[in-house]
């Protein structure tokens, strides 16, 4: 993995100093989550006055955080969760806006700003939409003047959901928690009232069985650890060749070793048979196999493009079928069934020069979650995806140093991402809390500038 | 004692094998069979298992190295307090671990097991000479300095010469190469059929791989992902235009040449064998059962019998006390240390005189389907790290049975000093 050494330097004494002297960015450490931390510490202030922020508030005191409604000019605040939903029009905004707006100064690093409010898109009336999309437009807004490590993101309500309902109180505790370091200006969108909240919030997928492909190495070899870290038992799969780092990775998880190439016509039905032998179920997928063979289109090659295509959406595509057809990744247990999470790409949200045939086959995973919440819903299971903006990998350890070095400080955080920070937004997504989120691509970029 | 139950092979692992000198050329025998035991464990989910015994071994092997095994467990998330131990049988070593094991799982001794083994050409011991290890010892037993100097003064420098370990046999000074020339000659074994098998072997072991037969049985090691002695290009009229490498005093009538012969490998292999009850308790798959197995030894020395005819002797007793015939196999394993090897034990067990007055059978064993014969391949395409041939061996052929219940396979392997196992598995 590369090292970030100006975030180091920065995080220095005299680099502190040096580098604010120079009007260079500021990246901060960011609070990262460990289990056995408190989910935030310090005051979470609710502001608002509707059903749902008192139901807002109402979740956050079970969870034994220091709630507030209002909070002294002198106080420190750990998060601001900022509730719109009963704005009908784009003027009802800014009595929250402001009172907002002043806490911002006594935010604590690596702090957080949750807005709420309902879905535009759940609306035909202007005013209304106009209404909600000014709420999320502010969001993604005050994203970029958030200093220190702190994230502003959203959570958006779909038009007769409670707030009491359980997707609602995962999303609350996600981006309140050390899993959402890296993502910033973004907006999880709870459209169901499936769901169910663990026993234990350390153990959220506890007798979850979860196959995580591409896992031998990287992102996926994180996803893999971090599922497990959350209860799951994991099968790791990866290409034969990789096998040597697929099983070290494996071990590492208490998990299972399956070498499959995903293009083989029966991959699907591979994954099940080890999922039925070793573990008698299997209630997640993650789909984070891929590759990248980088080529400008003018000189794109057949083998290229296709190899592209192939890895990294067709074979998505034909497994799902498999899977949705089968016994074993249908099981529903306390109303939630299968969850499958894809590894989409900024690239394929915002393009990238000469990452045609990547760029598509991201788009492609986008356009298959969201067309495909409809068949999971049945099942009450739910897709989504999860977009990586730059991340500290081998992959990015291998740009250029001038070309990394500006990559990683185009986004709101001044900083590359950890392969950790995709795997907690994957492990939440796959999470039976989450169960009334589907059919979305959520960005783990660091509010990226490309692609906004 | 428990009643005799059921020895279940649930699955094996084995790194790819590689040519000596290779791409393993700095890997030692502990770091092989390591790396083959994690992904053995990997594939598994047998982290933190304590299990019954692990044994296996290698043929050539550092005297640091006297716990190999157990070295090597302690090595891997295997739990340590599982028991392990060394099993020396030359190129039967991993035949004799993992049938061993499979008696002890029989018997109720044990519920879980792996056995295999592991060679290197490549990490040889290389040892002193005997004169200079005399000095030494010489100079160790002295009590004062005095004593010790003269020990030390009578070195010469012929002395500090390195000695390989001898690939020879050790009675007779001849290379296994020779002694197999001698029964291939005697039986009359062409230069055509060793290098049909030869290339059936790498054919049938391309094509295994292609199919995905290995993805559940190898796990890279090194950068390397396949046996890459393997050929799959190979052709007739290429194999046809080497030299005999061995029994060249035939002149004329020399048929074994390098292709047709094992070539020098490094690897390593290990197969997972377990009661019906601990599979289950497991989840594990029961590829096959590990029905019995037979050792042999012939006198070679004063040229009696071949080098590597063992297995002859071993298969008729053992087929005799299962009650079974050669009709009775779906799939035959004979180790392909030569071509030759193969063949001469098929002509034998065919042959009505050697069958009567060798064997002592009213009848030949009869006649091998060579459709039936190493189906994805045998040693001559893969390699033979000699300790580590039989767990490859025991892993294609339970995974060729899984999935035809009471099906059965045979299995032949020589190994030097005139000895040899036979063995077999049934499907499940």
């Amino acid at each position: 993995m590369a090292t970030d050494t100006y975030t180091e330097f920065v995080n220095s004494g005299l680099g502190r100093k040096i580098t604010k002297s120079l009007g260079l960015p500021q990246p901060a450490k960011l609070r990262r989550y460990r289990p056995e931390a408190p989910l935030i510490e310090g005051p979470v202030v609710v502001v608002g006055a509707s059903e749902v922020a008192d139901n807002i508030a109402a979740r956050l005191l079970t969870w034994d955080l220091d709630v507030r409604r209002h909070i002294g000019p002198k106080e420190k605040v750990a998060a601001v969760v900022a509730v719109f939903d009963t704005a009908a029009t784009p003027a009802d905004l800014s009595r929250n806006v402001l009172e907002l707006g002043g806490m911002l100064k006594q935010l604590k690093p690596s702090g957080r700003v949750i807005t709420v409010f309902r879905d535009p898109e759940s609306t035909d009336d202007p005013t209304a939409r106009a209404a909600r999309k000014g709420a999320e437009g502010m969001t993604r807004s005050l994203a970029h003047e958030m200093r220190a490590g702190a994230t502003a993101n959203g959570i958006v309500l779909h038009e007769q959901l409670d707030a009491t309902a359980p997707g609602v109180a995962g999303a609350l505790r996600y981006l309140l928690s050390g899993r959402s370091a890296f993502v910033s200006g973004q907006f999880v969108s709870v459209n169901s009232v499936n769901g169910q909240l663990p026993h234990d919030w350390a153990a959220p997928l506890q007798d979850q069985v979860a196959v995580v492909t591409g896992a031998a190495r990287g992102i996926g070899a994180s996803i893999a650890k971090v599922l497990r870290r959350d209860g799951a038992q994991v099968i790791l799969v990866d290409v034969p060749a990789a096998g040597e780092a697929l099983a070290a990775a494996a071990n590492e998880v208490e998990g299972t070793a399956l070498q499959l190439d995903i293009t083989r016509d029966d991959a699907a039905e591979r994954i099940l048979d080890h999922a039925q032998q070793h573990y008698g179920r299997l209630d997640i997928v993650v789909h984070n196999a891929g590759i990248t063979r980088d080529k400008l289109l003018a000189n794109m090659d057949a083998p290229r493009w296709d190899s592209v295509i192939a890895v990294n959406i067709e074979s998505q595509l034909r497994m799902n079928r498999t899977l949705l057809g089968s016994e074993l990744f249908s099981r529903v247990e306390n109303g939630v069934g299968p969850r499958i999470v894809s590894l989409a790409s900024t690239s394929g949200i915002a393009g990238n020069r000469g990452q045609t045939n990547y760029a598509a086959s991201k788009s492609a995973v986008m356009g298959m979650v969201s067309a495909g919440s409809a068949q999971l819903e049945a099942r009450h299971g739910t897709i989504n995806a999860v977009a990586p903006g730059f991340i500290e990998t081998e992959m990015t350890a291998k740009m250029p140093l001038g070309t990394r070095e500006v990559a990683r400080r185009l986004n709101s955080l001044s900083q590359g991402g950890l392969p950790v920070d995709v795997a907690e937004t994957v492990a939440f997504l796959a999470s039976p809390s989450a169960a009334g989120t589907s059919g979305l691509t959520l960005r783990v970029c660091g509010q990226n500038l490309v692609g906004a | 004692m428990a009643d005799i139950r059921d020895a279940v092979i649930i699955g094996a692992n084995r790194i790819p094998f590689a040519r000596a000198h290779g791409a393993y050329a700095k890997a030692s025998n502990q770091d092989m069979l390591t790396s083959t035991l994690n992904g053995l464990v990997a594939r598994y989910g047998l982290q933190g298992a304590q299990l019954g015994a692990v044994a296996g071994g290698a043929v050539m092997k550092h005297s640091k190295n006297f716990n190999l095994v157990r070295e090597s467990v302690l090595g891997t998330p295997i739990a340590s307090n599982t028991p392990a131990y060394d099993v020396q049988m030359a190129c039967a070593t991993g035949m004799e671990a993992i049938g061993s094991l499979a008696n002890k799982i029989k018997l109720g001794q044990i519920d879980s097991a792996i056995g295999g083994g592991v060679d290197s050409i490549s990490d040889a011991p290389i040892v002193v000479t005997d004169a200079l290890r005399g000095i030494i010892m010489e100079a160790n037993r002295a009590k004062t300095t005095g004593q010790r100097l003269k020990a030390l003064a009578k070195i010469r420098p012929g002395h500090l010469a390195p000695q390989a370990p001898g690939v020879n046999e050790p009675r007779t000074g001849l290379s296994m190469g020779e002694h197999m020339a001698i029964t291939a000659d005697q039986w009359g074994i062409s230069r055509e059929e060793q290098d049909e098998l030869a290339l059936a072997s790498h054919k049938n072991l391309a094509k295994a791989y292609d199919d995905g037969f290995f993805d559940d049985l190898v796990t890279p090691f090194k950068g390397v992902d396949r046996d890459n002695n393997m050929r799959a290009d190979s052709t007739m009229e290429k194999l046809g235009k080497l030299s005999p490498a061995f029994g060249k005093d035939l002149g004329d009538q020399a048929t074994m040449t390098a292709a047709n012969s094992t070539a020098l490998t490094d690897g390593a292999s290990a197969v997972l064998l377990g009661s019906e009850e601990w599979a289950d308790e497991r989840d594990l798959p029961k590829l096959a059962n590990f029905i019995d197995y037979e050792e042999g030894a012939v006198d070679f020395v004063d040229g009696a019998e071949g080098l590597l005819m063992a297995p002859t002797y071993a298969a008729a007793r053992m087929l005799k006390r299962n009650n079974l015939s050669f009709e009775d196999f779906e799939y035959f394993e004979i180790h392909e240390a030569f071509a030759s090897t193969v063949l001469a034990q098929m002509k034998a067990w065919e042959s009505a005189e050697f069958c009567r007055e060798k064997l002592g059978l009213d009848k030949p064993l009869g006649t091998i389907d060579r459709s039936r014969l190493n189906v994805n391949g045998s040693s001559l395409a893969a390699g033979h790290p000699f300790a580590a041939t039989g767990g490859r061996i025991v892993a294609t052929l339970s995974k060729l049975l899984h999935g035809k219940p009471g099906k059965l396979g045979f299995i032949s392997v020589c190994a030097a000093g005139g000895q040899g196992i036979t063995a077999i598995i049934e499907g499940r």
